[in-house]
C-alpha cells in the first residue's frame, strides 16, 4: 500500500454503492445521448468523470437541488469544463433540472452551454472552461467561507491534461499558505488530453502526465495527496470521505480512471476526446452501458 | 498659473479601502506581493486579517477574487496595472467580467508614472483593454479626489469595475465637494472655441495646456471623462455642438482609449473632426516622470503646441 492509499473501513453500504452505480451508469448513457443528439461536445472525459460525479452529487455533497443559492451548500467547480455534458447529467439526475433538458445541450438559448456558464444555469457555483481557473476560484470559495464563518467544503475536479496550465500550480502554491482543509482538488487522471505529444502512448501520444509524477508534484507543493481508483463507487466513498476530515491542509485526489469509461470502443482512445457518433456506434455504445436502444420516430433522444 | 499638487492616488487607496473596510466587514484586498507599492500595506495595518497575500501570481489572484466574492466579500486588487489587467486578462474575462463578480479591480501604477521601471511596467492600452470588455466598466480618476469618490463608489456598486490608479503625486483638479458620478463627464474649464477631452492624471494637465492656449487667443473648453464605458454621449454631444473642433488628450495609446471611444461616438452621433493627442503605437520606456511626459507630448507645454499646431494648420 502506498502512503496515499487509505486505509479500508468498514464495509461500505452495498446497497448505496449499488444505488451509486446505478447512477453513474445512467449519467454515462445521458451523456452519450446528448452528444449524440448535439453532434458536438465531449465524450471521453465526462464518462472518466460520471462515477464521481454520482458520488458527489448523490452523496457527498451538502447540497439543495430545489435551493441551489443556499449559502450553507458545498461547492462543486468543474474546472475541466469541457466534461459540461457529465456535470449537467448528473444535475438532472439530482433534481436541478428536468433530465430532457439534457437534449438542449449546446443549443442555442440552451441554460447548457458547450462549456459550464453560471450565469445561465442555477446551481452552477462558477463559469469554467478555459482551463487552470477553477482551482483558484475553489480556493477564493475556500478562503472565502473561513473568512465569513461557513462550514463549507469546495470540491475542484481538474483533469491531468488541465494540469498543464500555469495557473494551476500557483493555486496548489497559495492555498496551503492558509490552511485551507476545505478544499479537496480532484484530479480525473485518465491519461490522456486532447491530442497531447507524439510517443509509444495508445494511438501513437503520450499521456500529459509522466506516470506517478502528479502525487510528488502536489506534494512537494505542500498539499495532502490522495489516491483512489475513480471507478470504484466504495473507493471513492471511502477517500473522498477521508478528505473531508481535514488536516489543516488541502487535500488533493489523484483518481485513476479510464477515459471514455463504460463504452468498449472509447475507452483508453484519444480521438474520442471530442467526436459525434455514427449510427451503429451509439448501437453499440447502449449496448455497453447496458441500456436498450429507443426504436421508432426521433430514435433515441 | 497651473494647478496645485495632490497626494499619490496609491496613498488614497490604501486609506480609502481601510476606512471603507472600517464601515463593511465584506471588504477585503488581495494583493501579489506589492503591498508595499501600492500601499495596500496601510490596509494591512488596519485590518491584518483582511489583508490576503496571494504571492506572485497573478492569474490565481484574480480567480481567488472571483471565488472570494461569490461568497459575499467584496475583494479589491492590489497590483500594478501591467499585472492586473493583461497577466491575468482572461481569469478577468471568464470568472469576473462573464459572472458579473462583484471584484474591483484598482491596480496602481497607472500610465508612464511607474518608478522608472520602463516597457515591461508601463501599459499603454488597458483603457482600450477594459473598455472592450463586455461586462466591465472602467474609470480614470483625473486626481485624488476622484480617486477616493471612485474607490468609495466601487464598495457600493454592484459587479466587476476597472479602477486605473496613479503611483506618484499628480495635479488636484477637485475640492471636496465633488461627487463621483459614474458614466458622467465634466466640464472642468468652460471655453467656446475649441474642447479638449481628457481623462485620468492627463486631466489635470489638459486644463493648464487650455490656459497657456489663452495666452494665445484659443478659447478652449475642458471635459473631463473618468469613465469611459459606460460613456456619457449627450455630453459628449453638448460640447461638440458648442464647440468648432474636438481633441482628445490621454496618457494612454490614442488607440482604443479615450481618442477611440470619442470618435465613435461622435461618428456615430454628431460627426465632427477629432483629432486624438496622446501615446503613439509604441511600447515606452523608463525616465523620470517630466522626461516622459516630453517624450509623450503630455506636458501641459507640449498639450498646447500639438493643439496649436492642429488647430493653425486648419
Amino acid at each position: 500500500m502506498s502512503d496515499t492509499t487509505v486505509p479500508a473501513a468498514g464495509p461500505a453500504d452495498a446497497a448505496e454503492v449499488a444505488r451509486l452505480e446505478e447512477v453513474a451508469r445512467r449519467i454515462r448513457v445521458e451523456v452519450v445521448k446528448a452528444v449524440d443528439h448535439a453532434k458536438a461536445g465531449h465524450l471521453g472525459g465526462p464518462l472518466s468523470a460520471a462515477d464521481m460525479l454520482a458520488a458527489l452529487y448523490f452523496h457527498v455533497l451538502r447540497i439543495r437541488p430545489g435551493e441551489p443559492a443556499w449559502p450553507d451548500r458545498d461547492r462543486f467547480i468543474l474546472s475541466k469544463g469541457h466534461s459540461s455534458i457529465g456535470l449537467y447529467a448528473a444535475m438532472a439526475l439530482r433534481g436541478y433540472f428536468p433530465v430532457e433538458e439534457l437534449a438542449t445541450f449546446d443549443a442555442a438559448r440552451s441554460r447548457l452551454q458547450g462549456h459550464p456558464d453560471m450565469t445561465r444555469l442555477p446551481g452552477l457555483d462558477m463559469s469554467s472552461g478555459s482551463l487552470g481557473m477553477g482551482i483558484s476560484a475553489g480556493m477564493g470559495m475556500a478562503l472565502g467561507a473561513r473568512l465569513t464563518g461557513h462550514d463549507v467544503r469546495v470540491y475542484v475536479m481538474l483533469g491531468d491534461g488541465e494540469c498543464q496550465e500555469g495557473e494551476v500550480w500557483e493555486a496548489a502554491m497559495a492555498a496551503p499558505r492558509y490552511g485551507l482543509d476545505n478544499l479537496v482538488a480532484i484530479v480525473d487522471h485518465n491519461r490522456l488530453q486532447q491530442y497531447g505529444w507524439p510517443g509509444d502512448g495508445p494511438d501513437g501520444r503520450l499521456p500529459p502526465q509522466v506516470p506517478g509524477e502528479l502525487v510528488g508534484k502536489w506534494r512537494a507543493f505542500g498539499w495532502r495527496v490522495l489516491e483512489m481508483d475513480g471507478h470504484d463507487i466504495a473507493e471513492i466513498l471511502r477517500v473522498l470521505g477521508e478528505a473531508a476530515r481535514g488536516d489543516g491542509r488541502p487535500t488533493v485526489v489523484i483518481a485513476h480512471t479510464v477515459k471514455g469509461k463504460g463504452v468498449s470502443f472509447m475507452e483508453g482512445r484519444y480521438f474520442w476526446h471530442t467526436r459525434a457518433i455514427k449510427p451503429e456506434e451509439l448501437a453499440q455504445a447502449m449496448a455497453d452501458l447496458g441500456e436498450p436502444v429507443a426504436t421508432g420516430e426521433g430514435g433515441p433522444r | 498659473m497651473t494647478l496645485p499638487m495632490g497626494r499619490p492616488m496609491r496613498e488614497i487607496f490604501g486609506e480609502t479601502v481601510a476606512q471603507l473596510a472600517s464601515e463593511d466587514p465584506r471588504i477585503v484586498v488581495v494583493d501579489g506581493d506589492v503591498g508595499s507599492s501600492t500601499r495596500a500595506d496601510i490596509f494591512e495595518k488596519a485590518h491584518p486579517g483582511r489583508y490576503l497575500q496571494m504571492g506572485i501570481a497573478e492569474q490565481n489572484m484574480l480567480g481567488v477574487a472571483a471565488g472570494l466574492a461569490t461568497m459575499g466579500l467584496i475583494p479589491y486588487i492590489s497590483t500594478f496595472v501591467s499585472f492586473a489587467v493583461v497577466r491575468p486578462l482572461d481569469q478577468i474575462r471568464v470568472l469576473i467580467a462573464q459572472t458579473g463578480a462583484n471584484v474591483k479591480i484598482t491596480p496602481s501604477y497607472a500610465g508612464l508614472f511607474t518608478g522608472q521601471t520602463g516597457m515591461s511596467h508601463i501599459i499603454v492600452d488597458d483603457l482600450a483593454i477594459m473598455r472592450a470588455m463586455p461586462g466591465m466598466v472602467s474609470v480614470a480618476p483625473a486626481d485624488d479626489v476622484e480617486a477616493a469618490a471612485a474607490l468609495r463608489w466601487a464598495a457600493a456598486y454592484a459587479g466587476p469595475c476597472y479602477v486605473r490608479l496613479v503611483r506618484d503625486a499628480t495635479q488636484r483638479l477637485f475640492d471636496a465637494s465633488y461627487r463621483f458620478e459614474l458614466g458622467k463627464a465634466v466640464v472642468v474649464r468652460e471655453g467656446a472655441g475649441i474642447a479638449l477631452v481628457s481623462t485620468g492624471s492627463q486631466t489635470p494637465r489638459t486644463v493648464d495646456a487650455a490656459e497657456l492656449l489663452a495666452a494665445d487667443g484659443i478659447d478652449a473648453l475642458v471635459l473631463h471623462v473618468p469613465t469611459l464605458k459606460p460613456l456619457d454621449v449627450a455630453t459628449l454631444v453638448a460640447v461638440a455642438e458648442r464647440t468648432r473642433r474636438v481633441f482628445t488628450v490621454e496618457e494612454h495609446t490614442v488607440i482604443g482609449g479615450l481618442g477611440g471611444a470619442v470618435a465613435e461616438a461622435l461618428a456615430e452621433h454628431r460627426p465632427t473632426r477629432v483629432d486624438r493627442i496622446g501615446i503613439r503605437d509604441v511600447y515606452p520606456e523608463s525616465g523620470p516622470n517630466d522626461a516622459l511626459l516630453d517624450i509623450y507630448g503630455l506636458s501641459a507645454a507640449r498639450v498646447a503646441e500639438q493643439v496649436r499646431t492642429l488647430v493653425r494648420a486648419g
